[in-house]
């Protein structure tokens, strides 16, 4: 199990011929931002590949076929749930003929030139695109690959290649000639590959779409044999542990490591820029060096505010009671008709809503194993942007980025914390390795307190919705405010002018297109609390403001919330909302009684190209929302794995549910006061909803299905409390103490 | 000073100061990295493993508070355990880093409740956190395991406990 050392820090070796001049250029590039904006995406691959090794086998960068027959799929996107690999997987192996149980997955190196996110421009996985961006350069592999094979076959068996089939991975003419793939890899990989091989009509298909395809990961994830960074264990690696700041923004002003010196198994203790690390021959020797630290921190800097202090300044921003603190004041982000209008006359529903800092919370805590020899680095963790985790390493380092190498390993979770623009964890990790130095492994470890305390949280947001109806009860006027922490702040690109992720799904919401006069504005605030994406970003606001608001608007106007709904997309235009929602309402039973005790509410939003409608059943149980039976529709396009799909809606429902229920964190003075799962809550087994998920057919390609399934259900929960006779929510989470 | 554990039907001497929680102690010095880190504190269950059929979690149980007991871990399963086969049919898995612990809670369930009710497997399960939000597989993956035609034998020690039962 364990790689021999050597093998561990076999860094490049390409690296050392390239020129300081090289080095200057490209850290120029990344320093200017700027630049990388007018960057092609192919070029800023090239860029961010320099000093990389970027050969690849016959099959290309995806494709790999052993003589055994196996076929495996390298996946340039992290597996830390979502399910992506079998789907990636089985693009290939679709468009190959591939026999489904021989193919496997292996995670790509870090080769931003190879393996960039087509819709990011470098190597990482977020914003639920893993299979989108993949699916037409995944069916060219597997279509090219195939015609490799069949070309290979003909010209060996003297036969037309039209005459050829493919079938489960074996190949076949009529004259009763076969042979596998792994018989006719050294013929099949002397034929050019083509750039524009045909591929299938999707009717043809006969893997994608069927419960066929599986999570390849399952038997390693149920015998403790899949791999993580918590364990990796090379041999001399040191384990190290740091002690943060407890506020945001201070730094070491000094420190005594007497005490964690004399901690048996205490190897060192480096002062570092993120704080004090402590290195040492096991985990729990760091553990008890590092809580054996004195540190005095300077905090003139630090962010000693409280959370309700920052949010109380959000409201006085948001009534107009305080100016914005932002350059560019206010934003639209949609704007019709004559904004006074909107701001006078009787309003059917004029209502604020709240919402708090959020944690991640994976369950991996953040780690990262970091081998460092003179300006040579190695990574070993769950990397999801590598490119970026280069770039950061090769700062540290003085190298290039393309010369960092990165091997990723599964992760056990993220939900986007463990993509940064500054690499938090990462960078620390380096920067203890490269003091460690001489190439001995470093696992930098975080605890759970570690984790909870360090930031980069969903920001807090606050909404102010007025909204007025006309003689039929549809919305005549709509004015929105959103106060909120730009996630931007840090981007390679820099903050962009207007930061579509703080308002996503309230922009271009259909029920904004449906009304007539429209003033929503957004305004950004700047604190020093690191805030970060949170599965599904700006929708996990504006999917609540929105959803809750109309069916706060469907009963002001005395109808029900799925016609009410339904009238709105039919005027939107939004069909694809209306279908799903259709969907959704039918199978749950929409206008039939809910079981006694039961009340519903539905909610539906679109994000990340798909829309996704859920009806929840909901009761009171000790005073807090108990969620029962959860009816999912979802159109994501061409549905390539619907288990996946489905285990992904279930997944998405329990992880927005917890936040909905529970999520909070608070700062006190400037100092978070949640440490660990007694008093963060999360959702646990008695209060996992039952998710039935419902697939939209579609011929349209696949959208994003690891994040859509998160934001729906806090409205869907409000909804039926409001449908209940309870008073609406105006902020979240439901349960408070 | 050395402590000697039995673990999965071996006995172990281990080097480990006697204060150290298990969790380390199986995973840095035994390499057994099967069982997880999560939380540190007994709060998320994903480093539990069974002192003699219970499940206890090892990252807050010192060594020393062992005795006698017989550890298991999820490397002892072998892979075809019924609840590992019903953890495969179903997909249980997605992140996979708790599922080791939900598997011990489930097998230590199984073992001495061969037909749990869904209250009983609730009940089993509170303990084990999974942000991925698999319960709903779980649940279904326990009840598919318990009508499996071969379960396993109860393998209970009624030894006393040396250590917290959680």
């Amino acid at each position: 199990m364990n790689k021999p050392l050597k093998d561990a820090v076999s860094l490049s070796g390409k690296t050392a011929g390239v020129s300081r001049r090289d080095v200057l250029a490209v850290s120029a590039t990344v320093a200017g931002g700027a630049l990388l904006v007018g960057c092609s995406p192919n070029l800023m691959g090239d860029v961010m590949s320099f000093g990389a090794k970027t050969a690849v086998g016959p099959f290309g960068p995806f494709v790999k076929v052993s003589p055994d027959g196996w076929v495996t799929v390298i996946s340039k996107h992290i597996e830390f749930g979502q399910g992506n690999h079998a789907g990636l997987a089985a693009i290939v192996a679709e468009e190959m003929d591939a026999d489904w149980a021989k193919v496997r997955v292996e995670q790509a190196p870090a080769v931003a030139k190879l393996y960039a996110n087509l819709g990011m421009g470098m190597q990482g996985t977020g914003g639920s695109s893993a299979i989108s961006n993949s699916w037409p350069q995944l069916r060219t592999a597997g279509a090219s690959a195939r015609a490799m094979f069949v070309e290979a076959a003909a010209k060996k068996w003297g036969v037309p290649a039209a005459e050829i089939t493919v079938t489960d991975g074996v190949i076949a003419h009529s004259s009763g000639k076969s042979a596998g793939f792994g018989e006719l890899i050294a013929e099949a990989g002397k034929i050019a590959p083509s750039q524009a091989p045909k591929l299938k009509d999707p009717k043809r298909f006969t893997l994608i779409g069927t419960d066929r395809v599986r999570r390849k990961d399952s038997l390693a994830k149920s015998t403790g044999a899949a791999r993580f960074t918590q364990d990796v264990q090379l041999p001399n690696m040191l384990t190290a542990m740091v002690a943060h700041a407890p506020r945001f923004g201070a730094t070491v002003a000094s420190f005594d490591a007497s005490a964690a010196k004399k901690i048996p198994g205490v190897v060192e203790v480096y002062q570092i820029p993120s704080g004090v690390a402590v290195v040492a021959d096991s985990t729990w020797a760091a553990r008890q060096g590092r809580d054996a630290l004195v540190i005095k921190w300077d905090e003139a800097k630090a962010e000693k505010r409280g959370s309700e202090a920052i949010l109380a300044s959000y409201r006085d921003i948001a009534s107009g009671k305080a100016q914005p603190t932002a350059k560019a004041g206010w934003q639209p982000f949609d704007s019709k008709g004559d904004a006074t209008q909107a701001a006078r006359g009787k309003a059917a529903v004029e209502t604020s809503f709240d919402f708090p800092f959020l944690a991640h919370a994976p369950m991996e805590p953040l780690n990262c194993v970091a081998i460092v020899d003179g300006n040579k680095c190695k990574l070993i963790h769950g990397s999801q942007i590598p490119t970026i985790d280069q770039l950061t390493a090769a700062k540290i380092v003085g190298n290039l980025p393309g010369a960092i190498e990165v091997e990723t390993l599964f992760a056990g979770g993220s939900f986007g914390r463990r993509a940064n623009f500054q690499s938090d964890y990462v960078a620390e990790a380096v920067h203890i390795a490269k003091k460690v130095g001489r190439g001995r492994p470093v696992k930098l470890i975080w605890t759970r307190e570690d984790d909870m305390h360090a930031g980069y949280y969903r920001p807090m947001a606050h909404h102010t919705v007025r909204v007025s109806l006309d003689k039929d009860g549809m919305p005549a006027t709509w004015r929105q405010r959103v106060v909120t922490q730009t996630i931007m702040k840090g981007s390679p690109t820099g903050v962009p002018k207007f930061d579509d992720t703080a308002v996503e799904g309230a922009k271009g919401s259909p029920y904004l297109k449906a009304t007539p006069v429209v003033d929503a504005q957004l305004t950004l605030v700047d604190s020093g609390v690191p805030v970060l994406w949170w599965r599904s970003v700006g929708a996990t606001h504006t999917a609540f403001v929105m959803e809750h608001t109309v069916d706060q608007l469907a009963k002001a106007a005395g109808k029900d919330p799925v016609d009410y709904r339904r009238a709105l997309y039919t005027k939107a235009g939004s069909n694809r909302h209306l279908a799903t929602l259709n969907l959704a309402a039918e199978k749950a039973g929409w206008g039939t009684p809910a079981p006694a005790g039961w009340a519903r509410g539905v909610a539906v939003h679109e994000s990340f190209g798909s829309v996704v409608a859920q009806v929840a059943e909901v009761q009171m149980v000790g005073g807090e929302p108990r969620v029962g039976r959860v009816v999912t529709a979802i159109d994501c396009g061409t549905a390539i794995s619907p288990n996946q799909i489905a285990a992904q809606m279930e997944g998405g429902t329990c992880y927005g549910l917890s936040a909905a229920l529970f999520g909070r964190i608070e700062l006190k003075d400037g100092q978070v006061q949640q440490a660990n799962f007694d008093a963060y809550r999360v959702l646990r087994h008695s209060e996992a909803p039952t998710v039935e998920t419902y697939i939209v057919p579609s011929t349209n390609p696949p959208s994003g299905v690891g994040e859509p399934g998160t934001p729906v259900i806090a409205a869907a929960v409000a909804n039926a409390l409001l449908a209940m006779g309870q008073p609406p929510t105006t902020s979240l989470p439901f349960v408070k103490a | 000073m050395a402590t000697t554990l039995d673990v999965n039907g071996k006995a172990f001497s281990v080097k480990a100061a006697p204060d150290t929680p298990l969790l380390w102690v199986l995973r840095d010095e035994l390499g057994l990295t099967g069982s997880k880190y999560g939380c540190g504190v007994g709060q998320c269950g994903a480093c539990t493993v069974l002192a003699d059929g219970k499940p206890i979690r090892s990252c807050s149980t010192p060594i020393a508070a062992l005795g006698a007991a017989k550890i298991t871990t999820i490397e002892s399963l072998g892979g075809n355990h019924p609840l590992q086969v019903a953890w495969v049919k179903n997909d249980v898995p997605q992140c996979g880093y708790c599922q080791s612990g939900q598997l011990m809670s489930a097998t230590a369930l199984l073992a001495t409740t061969p037909h749990p009710t869904d209250e009983q497997i609730t009940g089993a399960m509170e303990g084990n956190i999974c942000r991925c939000g698999t319960y709903q597989r779980i649940h279904a993956a326990i009840k598919e395991a318990a009508n499996a035609p071969t379960l396993p034998a109860p393998e209970v020690t009624p030894a006393p406990l040396a250590v917290p039962r959680v």
